[in-house]
C-alpha cells in the first residue's frame, strides 16, 4: 500500500493527541484539577491541537472534503463512520475536561468523572482508527489482532513521552509518567516483534491461479495500460525487503533509546526531551512500514504470485 | 445506505459471465465502457495528460493477459482476462463505506456509487479484493462498473441495446449479461455447461460475476494432423496416390497419410 505522507503523520500525530489527552484525563481522575494553570493549559493545547491537526489533515486529505459530513451517518455498518462519530463525540468530554482541569470553568467535583470520560472516549476513537484497517480481509498484514492493540499502545507511548516531556517544563515531572512511558514503549516493543513475526510467517493462501481460475500454470504476461493508474499508484507499492529490516531496526533501536532516556530521567527528566522525539520518530517509522509492507489480494492480477 | 439489503425471495442478481474461451484482448468492452460512462448519462470519466508523456485514467473494465502453461505440454496459451466490478451479494466495499454513497440495489442486485454523496476516501477500492473501483482524480470521487444501469432500463434505447455497452461491443461473444439469481437464465445454463467460476470465491463476497474457462486445446501434433488434407477413399483417389508412389519411389502402402510435411510448413 502506498505509504503516503500525510497518513502517516496524521495518524501518528493523532494518536499522540489522543495518547496524551487520555492520560491528562488519568491525571485529572487520579488528582482532581491540575496544580499548575500553565502547566494544564499547555499540556490540554498540545493535546487537542494535536488530535484537531490530525483529524482536520484527514478531512482535507478527502476528493470531497466539503462532504465530510456525510461521513458521520453510516455508523452501522462503517468503522470509518464510527471512527468520525468518536473523534467528535470525544471533543464533548475533553473540552469540558480542560475548561474544569484548568479551572477556566470552576467546577472541581466535575474534573473527575470527565476526566475518566475523556479517557474511555479517547481510547475508543483510536480503537475505531485501528479497526478501519484490521478489518479490511483484503490486505493480510493488516487483518488481525495486533493492529487495535499496536495502535493503542503506540497512542499511549507517544501520549506518555509527550506528557513527560510538557511536566519536565513546569516542574511538575512525576516518576509515574515515566512508569507508564516505559511500561507503553516495552509494550510497543514486544507487540511490533511479535506482529513482524506473525506477518513474516503467515501462509500467504491467496495465488494468482485462484485469483484468475486459470491454474498453477499461470503467469503474468500483459497488464491492462501502458502508464500507471490510480489502482497501481494507491495499491501496488512493493518495497525491498532488505529495506524494511533496516527500518524495522531503526524502530527497535528508537524504541530502546527511548527508555534509555526515560530511565536517565532519574537524573534529570530533561532527558524526556530525548525520549519523547525518539519515540515519535520511532511511531512515524512503524507507520510508514505499516503501509510500506502491506500488500493487497489485488496485486494477483498484476503479476504477485500470491497474497 | 451501506448495510447491504435484506435478500429478496427470487433475489435478482443481474450480472455478467466473461468467457476466457473467447475473449481475444480486442479491448472493445473497454473503450465501449469508456465512451459510454463518458458521454453517456454520467460524469466523464476523466483522462490527465492523455496525448502527453504520462497520461493517466480512470477505467471501469481492464483487460489483464496471462500466459497459460498447462501441465504435461510444453506450450503454452495467451488467455485475456477482462477484470471489472464483480457486484458481489457480500461486498465490503458497501459496508465499510463512511457516507452511504455506496449501496447495492435491492431490486437487482447491482452494485453503484453515488457521485453526489462520495467524498473520496477511497476506503472502498482498498476494500475491493478486485481492483474494481478507482478514484477520479479530477472530480474527487470513485467510480466503478455500473452494469450500465442507465443503459438496461433505458426506454430511449431499442431493446436489443438494453445490455451493458461492453456486451452489446464484444465482437467474439465473450461477454454475457442477464440474471445470475435464476436459474432458468441463459447466463445461468452458459455457467452451467461451461463450469463458470468466481473469482477469489475463498474471500467469501460471493460475486455475482462468474468467468468461464479456456477450453481444453488441441496440441501442435494433433493439429497439424486434422489440417492435412486425406484422401476421399474413391478409386480415382486410389490411382493417383498409386501413381504417385510409383513415381517418387516410396514403397509405402499408407492411403490415408501422406508425408511428414511439418518441417517444410511455415510459421
Amino acid at each position: 500500500m502506498n505509504p503516503a505522507y500525510s497518513v502517516i503523520l496524521f495518524t501518528t500525530a493523532s494518536g499522540a493527541g489522543y495518547g496524551l489527552l487520555a492520560l491528562l484525563g488519568l491525571v485529572g481522575f487520579n488528582h482532581g484539577p491540575a496544580s499548575s494553570f500553565g502547566f494544564g493549559a499547555t499540556a490540554i493545547i498540545v493535546a487537542l491541537g494535536l488530535v484537531t491537526l490530525g483529524l482536520l489533515s484527514s478531512t482535507f486529505h478527502l476528493g470531497r472534503p466539503e462532504r465530510a459530513w456525510r461521513a458521520f451517518s453510516q455508523w452501522r455498518s462503517s468503522w470509518l463512520s464510527r471512527e468520525g462519530v468518536a473523534s467528535v463525540a470525544t471533543y464533548v468530554p475533553a473540552v469540558l475536561f480542560a475548561a474544569t482541569w484548568t479551572d477556566l470553568i470552576h467546577a472541581p467535583q466535575l474534573v473527575a468523572p470527565l476526566g475518566l470520560l475523556t479517557l474511555v472516549m479517547c481510547a475508543i476513537t483510536v480503537y475505531c482508527t485501528a479497526k478501519i484497517y484490521s478489518t479490511l480481509t483484503t490486505i493480510r498484514a493488516w487483518n488481525n489482532a495486533f493492529v487495535p492493540t499496536i495502535y493503542l499502545a503506540f497512542a499511549l507511548a507517544t501520549g506518555a513521552s509527550l506528557l513527560t516531556a510538557i511536566a519536565t517544563v513546569y516542574d511538575r515531572f512525576q516518576i509515574f509518567q515515566v512508569a507508564v512511558a516505559v511500561a507503553a514503549v516495552v509494550l510497543v516493543a514486544i507487540l511490533k516483534f511479535l506482529y513482524w513475526r506473525k506477518i513474516d510467517g503467515a501462509e500467504r493462501s491467496h495465488t494468482m491461479a485462484a485469483a484468475t481460475g486459470l491454474g498453477a500454470g499461470v503467469r503474468q504476461w500483459e497488464v491492462p495500460h501502458t502508464s500507471e493508474n490510480y489502482i497501481m499508484k494507491e495499491m501496488g507499492f512493493a518495497v525491498a525487503r532488505r529495506h524494511t529490516m533496516k527500518l524495522r531496526n531503526a524502530v527497535f533501536l528508537l524504541l530502546l533509546a527511548s527508555l534509555i532516556a526515560l530511565a536517565a530521567c532519574q537524573l534529570t527528566p530533561w532527558f524526556s526531551w530525548i525520549a519523547a522525539p525518539a519515540i515519535v520518530l520511532a511511531a512515524v517509522f512503524e507507520r510508514w512500514l505499516f503501509f510500506a509492507e502491506a500488500q493487497h489480494v489485488l496485486s494477483l492480477y498484476y503479476g504477485a504470485e500470491t497474497a | 445506505m451501506t448495510s447491504l439489503p435484506a435478500p429478496q425471495p427470487n433475489q435478482k442478481k443481474l450480472g455478467l459471465v466473461i468467457d476466457l474461451d473467447t475473449c481475444v484482448g480486442c479491448q472493445a468492452c473497454v473503450t465501449s465502457c469508456k465512451e459510454w460512462n463518458t458521454q453517456g448519462y454520467s460524469a466523464p470519466l476523466s483522462d490527465t495528460d492523455p496525448y502527453g508523456t504520462n497520461p493517466s485514467g480512470v477505467w471501469l473494465n481492464r483487460v489483464h493477459g496471462y500466459e497459460v502453461k498447462d501441465e504435461g505440454r510444453d506450450d503454452s496459451r495467451v488467455v485475456n482476462f477482462p477484470r471489472s466490478c464483480l457486484h458481489c451479494e457480500t461486498p465490503a466495499c458497501v459496508t465499510v463505506c463512511p457516507t452511504g454513497a455506496s449501496y447495492k440495489r435491492a431490486e437487482d442486485g447491482i452494485v453503484l456509487v453515488n457521485p453526489e454523496t462520495c467524498i473520496g476516501c477511497k476506503l472502498c477500492s482498498w476494500a475491493c479484493p478486485y481492483g474494481a473501483r478507482e478514484y477520479d482524480y479530477t472530480v474527487g470521487v470513485m467510480k466503478k462498473c455500473t452494469l450500465c444501469v442507465d443503459r438496461i432500463y433505458n426506454i430511449n434505447l431499442e431493446p436489443e441495446d438494453r445490455v451493458p455497452a461492453c456486451v452489446k461491443a464484444c465482437p467474439t461473444g465473450a461477454r454475457h449479461f442477464g440474471d445470475l439469481g435464476d436459474a432458468n437464465s441463459p447466463v445461468s445454463q452458459l455457467v452451467k455447461e461451461r463450469e463458470g467460476y468466481d473469482l477469489l470465491g475463498e474471500m467469501g463476497y460471493k460475486p455475482t460475476n462468474k468467468y468461464l474457462p479456456p477450453r481444453k486445446r488441441r496440441d501442435a501434433v494433433t493439429s497439424r494432423q486434422i489440417a492435412l488434407p486425406k484422401g476421399d477413399g474413391s478409386a480415382m483417389d486410389r490411382l493417383f496416390g498409386w501413381a504417385d508412389r510409383l513415381l517418387s519411389g516410396k514403397i509405402s502402402t499408407k492411403l490415408t497419410m501422406q508425408e511428414d510435411y511439418s518441417d517444410k510448413l511455415e510459421g
